[in-house]
C-alpha cells in the first residue's frame, strides 16, 4: 500500500510516520502543505508536530492549507485518513472529526508511554488489534484533552465513534490513567463513516522493539488490511489518476 | 479603523489556565475573585472603508478561523 504523509511547516513526526510505514513493508511519500493533490495515495497520515507553530490554536492554520483541501476530498470519497497527535488536532479543526483538543488539565506537557483500551475491533483502524490486547503507545503533547459538548459526546457513544480510551496497565479506565483530562477518557475517535480517525498517542513511535513497543503496528496493519479489501486505488473523480508506474519512493530517507 | 477581538473559553469548557491563575491570585492575597478565564486579545488594523462591511467580514473570520466555536466565544468591536 502507498501512504501520503502530510508535511506542514513545523511537522516533526512526518519522517517517523514514513519510517513506520516502511518498517511494515509498505511505501510512503511526503506531501507538502502547498500540494493540491495527494498523488497516488491509498491512505493519508497527518503526522504529529506543531504545524505553523501552533499559532492561534493547534491545527487552526493547517486546516486551511491546500493539501488539507485535497484531504477533505479524499475523505469525502471514502479514503482512509489517520491523524496522529497534531494530525488529530488538525482533523478536529477541519471538522472532519467532532470536538476539539484543549490544554491538558494538568497544564503539563506529557511525554510518556500510556495504555490504550480499544473500544471496537471492526473498523479500518482497529481490525488487526488482538481482542484482549491493551496497546502500549507513547504520548507527547500539551494540548490533548479531548473536549466536546454533551450532545456531541452522546453522538460519539451512540455511533460507536470512540476507538481508544486511556487505561491503566491492567485495563481499568480511570481518572488516574487519563494523562490529559480528556472527557470520557478519549484517546482516539473516528467519524461516523468510519474512514477518518484521530488519536493523541503516537503509533508511529511504537513500531519497533527497540523503541519499547510494537503495538503501534496494529493500527497501521489494520489500515493495510482494510485497504487490501478495497479496489486498488481511490476512484474519486476529484483526485488525479494514479501514475502508470509504481509510486515514487519517499523524497528523503 | 481598528478592530478588537476578545476570545474566551466557553463557560462549559474547562480552563485549567484560568483556574491556576485564580489560585495564584488567591495565594497573593487578592481575595474575592471567584473565577478567572484566560483567552486571547487580537487587534486588527483595517484600511478605511465601510464599517458594516468590515464588521461582517471580521465576524465571519472570527467564526470560521479566529475562534473555534466548539470551545470558544468571541466578542468583536470595531473602533474608529
Amino acid at each position: 500500500m502507498h501512504f501520503a504523509v502530510l508535511q506542514f511547516p513545523a511537522s516533526n513526526c512526518d519522517q517517523d510516520c514514513v519510517h513506520a510505514v516502511r518498517v511494515l513493508g509498505h511505501t510512503a511519500e511526503l506531501r507538502w502543505h502547498k500540494d493540491n493533490t495527494l498523488g497516488a495515495a491509498d491512505a493519508v497520515i497527518i503526522p504529529g508536530g506543531f504545524s505553523y507553530g501552533d499559532y492561534l490554536r493547534c491545527g487552526a492554520i493547517a486546516r486551511f492549507s491546500p493539501v488539507m483541501q485535497a484531504v477533505q476530498r479524499f475523505a469525502a470519497a471514502g479514503g482512509l485518513v489517520l491523524g496522529i497527535c497534531n494530525g488529530f488536532q488538525i482533523l478536529c479543526e477541519a471538522g472532519l472529526l467532532p470536538g476539539a483538543l484543549i490544554r491538558n488539565r494538568s497544564l503539563q506537557f506529557r511525554c510518556e508511554p500510556v495504555f490504550l483500551k480499544t473500544a471496537r475491533f471492526d473498523t479500518p483502524f482497529t481490525r488487526a488489534i488482538p481482542r484482549d490486547r491493551l496497546l502500549k503507545i507513547p504520548i507527547a503533547h500539551g494540548e490533548g484533552c479531548y473536549f466536546a459538548d454533551e450532545a456531541t459526546l452522546s453522538e460519539l457513544r451512540a455511533h460507536g465513534q470512540i476507538l481508544w480510551q486511556y487505561c491503566s496497565a491492567t485495563g481499568e479506565v480511570t481518572e488516574r490513567a487519563n494523562p490529559n483530562g480528556s472527557l470520557l477518557h478519549i484517546a482516539g475517535i473516528c467519524n461516523t463513516a468510519g474512514n477518518v480517525a484521530g488519536l493523541m498517542p503516537h503509533p508511529d513511535r511504537a513500531c519497533e522493539a527497540i523503541l519499547g513497543s510494537t503495538d503501534g503496528r496494529f493500527i497501521f496493519e489494520s489500515m493495510i488490511a482494510a485497504l487490501a479489501e478495497r479496489p486498488l486505488r481511490n476512484t474519486s473523480p476529484s483526485l488525479p489518476s494514479p501514475p502508470a508506474s509504481a509510486p515514487a519512493p519517499v523524497a528523503r530517507s | 479603523m481598528k478592530a478588537h477581538i476578545i476570545i474566551l473559553p466557553k463557560k462549559a469548557v474547562l480552563d485549567p489556565q484560568g483556574k491556576t491563575v485564580r489560585g495564584a491570585l488567591e495565594h497573593l492575597g487578592y481575595t474575592g475573585i471567584t473565577e478567572v478565564r484566560v483567552g486571547k486579545f487580537i487587534e486588527v488594523e483595517l484600511a478605511e472603508g465601510d464599517r458594516e462591511t468590515a464588521r461582517r467580514q471580521l465576524d465571519e473570520a472570527c467564526h470560521r478561523f479566529l475562534s473555534n466555536p466548539v470551545i470558544e466565544d468571541y466578542h468583536l468591536e470595531i473602533l474608529d
